[in-house]
Order: structure tokens, then sequence, then C-alpha cells
């Protein structure tokens, strides 16, 4: 049983790392799904949030975590 | 045509760096467990780990046909998104000092420190710790492999250029390490773990858009320019952060 929690840990670990930044880029997905939702004749409009967003998202985290 | 060639070499070249990291990390721990009780027990749970992984991949492989391209695209994506920008916030922080670099060295004599203890305590079971160990280094980095070559290759029917580059790095690094029988600790990890990040969520971020219906600018190509962008932000992050360098750490 320890050893099945380890493993899917392990597995977990694979894409999740910092939460925050995890929690950022699930976020700006969401967005860009609202958004893709919202404005169906724009579709460029979520994948500049999603672009944007994920850039912004990893420059602050990263900066934040170098500045703790 | 030109969109499609954009499209392979950067998955190929993705594949075979983050394969070649991810091998480089199975090998040392390997080579630690032969170091310690020998070749027959690093060779048993490394060759037990491959059967593993070829059976995850035989068994989940065709099951991905049946899912819908835009609901693949977009899972796909998003772990894209979360594997790739994981690799790259670290490279970024050890890139500026902020965290100590990996050191394969240093993880080999941890590895062989960490054997050497458990022989002590359970020098019956020895045998069967080690090639645990053996196996789930060569299970997890493969898992990562695989996860790279098929997330990369995702209804686009780039399987082959994909699995051919991570391939040639587990057949490069798996030689190298036949020949030298020690850690590979010059491979510059972190700067292709920075390459294989930037590439990584550069495809992250299309899969995904495709997978909302995103008719990016460029087709393809707008994978190149999306790279382009991670590789200027993270950059200018590490100019951002720069301090002297922190200590080397397993």
């Amino acid at each position: 049983m320890n050893m099945m929690v380890n493993v899917l840990r392990e597995l977990m670990g694979l894409f999740v790392d910092d939460g925050a930044l995890a929690l950022a880029i699930v976020a700006i997905v969401v967005l860009a799904a609202i958004v893709a939702a919202l404005m169906p004749d724009l579709p460029l409009a979520a994948g500049t949030v999603l672009l944007f967003g994920c850039l912004g998202a990893l420059l602050l985290n990263v900066v934040s975590a170098g500045r703790r | 045509m030109t969109g499609g060639l954009a499209l392979v070499w950067p998955a190929i070249a993705a594949a075979f760096l983050a394969s070649l990291v991810e091998a480089v990390e199975a090998l040392t721990i390997v080579l630690a467990v032969a170091t310690v009780r020998g070749w027959r027990p690093a060779g048993l749970g490394a060759a037990t780990g491959l059967v593993a992984l070829a059976i995850i991949v035989v068994a989940l492989g065709p099951l991905l046909d049946l899912v819908p391209l835009h609901l693949l695209q977009l899972v796909i994506g998003i772990l894209l998104l979360l594997f790739g920008m994981r690799w790259l916030r670290k490279a970024i922080l050890r890139a500026a000092g902020v965290i100590p670099l990996h050191d394969e060295a240093t993880a080999f004599a941890t590895e062989t420190a960490e054997l050497c203890d458990q022989a002590r305590r359970h020098e019956a079971r020895l045998d069967w710790l080690a090639a645990l160990a053996s196996f789930k280094a060569v299970l997890l980095e493969g898992l990562e492999v695989v996860f790279i070559v098929i997330a990369l290759s995702a209804g686009r029917g780039m399987l082959v250029p994909a699995s051919a580059g991570a391939l040639a790095a587990c057949l490069l690094v798996a030689c190298i390490g036949f020949i030298v029988h020690r850690p590979l600790a010059r491979v510059p990890e972190n700067t292709l773990k920075f390459a294989v990040g930037v590439m990584l969520s550069a495809f992250g971020v299309f899969w995904t858009g495709e997978g909302f219906g995103v008719i990016w600018p460029g087709a393809d190509l707008a994978i190149v320019a999306f790279a382009a962008l991670f590789l200027a932000v993270s950059g200018t992050a590490v100019a951002i952060l720069r301090r002297p360098r922190a200590e080397v750490l397993p």
C-alpha cells in the first residue's frame, strides 16, 4: 500500500512541483476556456490569454520564488 | 509541408534531449546499485522496469486512438504545460543560482551510501532492495520519457520520429554508461532541462490552444515563435534573479 502511495506521489510529482505555479496554469487554462466559449468568433483571443497568461505566470512565479 | 517539418524537428529534438536527461538520471541509480551489489540485481531491476514500461505503452497506446482529437490535444496540452513549465521553473532557478544544481556524481554517492546503509540493516534482503531501487529508477524516469513521446506525437502522427529521438538518447546513454561505468556527470543537465522546458511549454500552449479550437497564425510554425517567447521570458527571469552560484546538491 505504501509503495502504491509512493508511486502515485512520484507520478503526481512529474507534473506538480510548485503548487502555486500548477494552480496558476490551471486558472489560465480555465480563463482561456471561458474566453473561447464567450468569443467563438474570435478564437485567437483564447490563444492570447493562454500564451501571455502562461508567460506571465512563469515570470511572476520564479521572481517571487527568487525573492523568498 | 514547411509547417509539418517545423513540428517534426522540434519534436525529435525535445524527445531526444528530455530522454537524455531522464536516461542519465536512471543510469546513475542503476550504476550505484551495480557498484554496491553487482550487475545481477541492477540488471534484473532495470530489465523488469523496461518490461513494465513496455506493458504500459502497449496497453495504453491503442486507447489513445479512441479519444477524440480535440480532447486529446487539450488534455495532453495541459499536462505538457504543467510538465514543461515545472522543468523550466526549476531550470531558471538553478541557472540563476537560487537553488543548487543537480549533480550526478553527488546523486551517485548518495544512492551508494543509502544502499550501503541498507546493507548493514537488511543484509539478507539487500539484493531484493537493490533490484527494487534499479526497477523504480528505470520505471519512473522511463514513464517521463513515455509521457513526453506520447505528448509530442499526440494526434499528429509523429510517434515514430519522437520515439526515434527518445530511443537514440536512451541507447546513447546506455552505451556510454556501459563503456565508462561511471555516472555521466559532465552532461550539462540544467541547460538540457532549460531547452526541453522551453520546447515542452511551447508545445503545451500550442496543443491546449488547438484543443480550444484556436487557429494559430502560421499554423505549426507558431510553436517556434512560442519557444522564442518562452526563451526570452526565461532569460529575463534569470537576469533578474541572478546571484552567486548556490552549492551543488544531489
